[in-house]
């Protein structure tokens, strides 16, 4: 584990992914009801899907890096560095300051640029291309929120499905701790946890996987608290099928549709939240959060520097919006008590 | 009744107790008192000093009762909190009690326009779109609430604060002045941004309890008898989703108190908002536990209130 360098752990964590999402694609498609809810969902919501696509393709462009490959008298990055697709498109577009859109000079003080005309959403303070931080932006992005639900899901699971499941103390023990945590502000919660664990995207996914997992643990808990009366698991029971048989084959499918529909909607919400949190100083480098914290006092200045905030505002709108209207429809697409309302 | 309340009261204080021991494990035993004053006194300060300073704060003891039974910090924790003594701030040696007791009101006069007038633009708002359900001014509206969710409150603070404070100037783009003739003038902004961030889910929410009332046999039967639509909306569909609603606005009454962290401290609106996020950038460990203490014990008696009020009008009512 110590030998492995981070950024072989990012490209192999890729690997993974795309593995998961071929794994994903064969189950889907291998059982009717979903298969028809995917093609529902497509039918309702291509814009949003593809835009979607759009920013996971972005990201795991930026995950796959690899070294050298570079060319000689490259001065803006370390010769043995890794770097991804992305870093390798915008490789030699770094200025010395700011650069407005498309322009051929320095903003402050005239001076030519480096590069002239290339910078197509300008650069930064420190002179590098918007447009390249904003791509960047996306990686991390979905590292929050695919992170901090790979934390926040399972272990709401693990205590719903235990709790609805056994019940007894543990259930008590469960609930108690749900009322406990719930009844303590999110934000504030969040903010204490960061302060306490340390800086870094790990802490924040850890601190924001601790604050997002009750609400589930309390609908996966009354869930199963029904589903454990059906007859069929009644009938599993009768029949000396193992608890945990009857949990993985008869309760946890039940819920995948809840799953899905909370990963959705949990989703934008954390890269939201992240987003407040690199306001206040503990976020996650490279985020679109810091890019909008840093640029905000920029529009003060006159003429003002506006496409940073622009540009980092939109990715992040861009996103959120994608993923907010994916997941309306997968609500709609899934939740029986939608379909029966005919609201 | 009376066993059902006494049940209910129990377990309040029971989650109080719990969310005490939580504060306890993360500011003393995940952060140690000794990482505290190395971060009031920077990394390098000598050991010494750091004694003295753990001393000076009520630091220097055992954390845990079986270290000693007579003076150690758990027992002080629990002692100060319930007791709402809550000690100097670590960072500059302010009472606490008394920065939050100025901060109220300042907060206080953010939060409750902003929650009154917020239902009086999202109530009507969603009343329209519940009625014009499965119309394109259903969808538009819709559409329009996931677009207004997915903007980051960031982004609207910052450009409302740009477009009407700097171009437009229309107000002060931050200040607080308590003065009832000048309050109105510093409060629009973010009364203003706080609204506009909040409606997209708010409107949202309604149309869905709206549509759900809208589903029931007495607005069938009230259709069926000739009322007008206009009239069921009214008359039926809203007056008897005023219990969601009431309980969503019951439960939002103990976070006005707590204030809003991001619109207090962009607009300068010296609130508990403001002296959470000062505590943050200050490393005022004492502070921060406090406001999350405070938060957490405003919600647990809102919530009792709540479920023992519904307790007293609904005897189907049973505290699991």
């Amino acid at each position: 584990m110590m030998s492995i360098e981070p950024y072989v752990a990012s490209n192999l964590m890729t690997l993974g992914l795309l593995l998961g999402i071929w794994g994903a694609t064969r189950w889907v498609q291998a059982r009717r009801i979903w298969r028809e809810a995917a093609r529902d969902l497509w039918s309702r919501r291509r814009l949003a899907i593809v835009f979607a696509g759009l920013y996971v393709t972005i990201g795991l462009l930026d995950s796959v890096s690899w070294k050298g490959g570079v060319p000689e008298g490259m001065t803006d990055v370390l010769p043995n560095a890794p770097l991804s697709v992305i870093d390798r498109a915008f490789l030699g577009t770094k200025e010395a300051s700011y650069s407005a859109p498309f322009a051929a000079v320095e903003f402050s003080g005239g001076a030519p640029l480096k590069y002239p005309g290339s910078h197509v959403l300008g650069t930064d303070i420190l002179g590098r291309d918007v447009l390249y931080m904003s791509l960047k932006g996306a990686r991390v992005a979905l590292l929050i929120g695919g992170v901090t639900s790979l934390i926040a899901i399972p272990l709401a699971l693990l205590f719903g499905v235990g709790a609805g499941y056994f019940g007894g103390r543990f259930d008590d023990f469960v609930f108690f701790l749900i009322s406990t945590l719930a009844s303590m502000p999110g934000l504030l919660l969040l903010i204490a946890l960061i302060m306490v664990l340390g800086k870094g995207t790990f802490a924040v996914c850890v601190a924001l996987g601790i604050t997002s997992w009750v609400g589930f643990c309390r609908l996966s808990r009354a869930e199963t608290l029904k589903l454990r009366e059906l007859d069929y698991v009644q009938a599993a029971r009768a029949l000396g099928v193992s608890e945990i048989r009857i949990i993985f084959r008869h309760i946890l499918p039940n819920l995948a549709h809840l799953i899905v529909i909370t990963f959705v909607l949990m989703f934008s919400g954390l890269v939201l939240s992240e987003a407040v949190l690199s306001w206040l100083g503990i976020g996650v480098d490279g985020s679109w959060g810091q890019m909008i914290d840093g640029a905000r006092n920029e529009l003060s200045r006159d003429p003002i520097i506006w496409w940073n905030i622009a540009a980092a505002g939109s990715a992040l709108f861009g996103l959120i919006l994608a993923v907010n209207s994916v997941g309306d429809a997968i609500r709609d697409v899934l939740d029986p008590r939608t379909l029966k309302g005919g609201s | 009744m009376g066993a059902y309340v006494l049940r209910r009261l129990m377990y309040g204080v029971g989650v109080v107790l719990g969310v005490l021991f939580l504060l306890f494990l993360l500011f003393f035993t995940v952060t140690a008192p000794d990482d505290i004053a190395r971060k009031a006194l920077g990394e390098k300060a000598p050991a010494e000093v750091i004694e003295q300073w753990k001393a000076n704060h009520g630091y220097d003891r055992p954390l845990w009762p079986w270290q000693d039974l007579d003076d150690n910090l758990l027992f002080d924790h629990y002692r100060k909190m319930l007791t709402f003594d809550f000690g100097l701030s670590d960072a500059d040696d302010a009472p606490i009690m008394e920065r939050i007791k100025q901060g109220m009101g300042p907060s206080l006069s953010l939060t409750v326009p902003l929650l009154i007038l917020g239902l009086i633009a999202a109530i009507p708002l969603s009343l329209l779109v519940a009625f014009f359900r499965e119309t394109y001014i259903d969808r538009m509206g819709v559409f329009l609430c996931v677009l207004a969710m997915s903007v980051s409150s960031l982004l609207y603070i910052i450009g409302a604060q740009y477009l009407i404070g700097k171009i437009l100037r229309w107000y002060p783009i931050s200040g607080f002045d308590a003065d009832p003739m000048m309050l109105p003038r510093f409060l629009a902004l973010p009364v203003m941004v706080g609204i506009l961030s909040g409606i997209g889910g708010d409107v949202r929410f309604y149309r869905t309890v709206f549509l759900e009332e809208s589903t029931r046999d007495f607005v069938r039967t009230a259709r069926a008898k000739g009322a007008s639509e206009a009239r069921i909306m009214t008359a039926h569909v809203l007056r008897n989703a005023l219990i969601p609603i009431l309980t969503r606005v019951v439960l939002a009454i103990p976070f006005l108190f707590t204030g809003s962290i991001l619109l207090e401290a962009f607009f300068g609106i010296p609130g508990l908002g403001s002296i959470t996020v000062d505590a943050i950038h200050a490393n005022d460990f004492s502070t921060l536990r406090t406001m999350v203490y405070i938060g957490s014990l405003l919600f647990i008696v809102g919530q009792l209130a709540t479920d023992l009020s519904y307790g007293l009008v609904d005897p189907r009512v049973r505290f699991e």
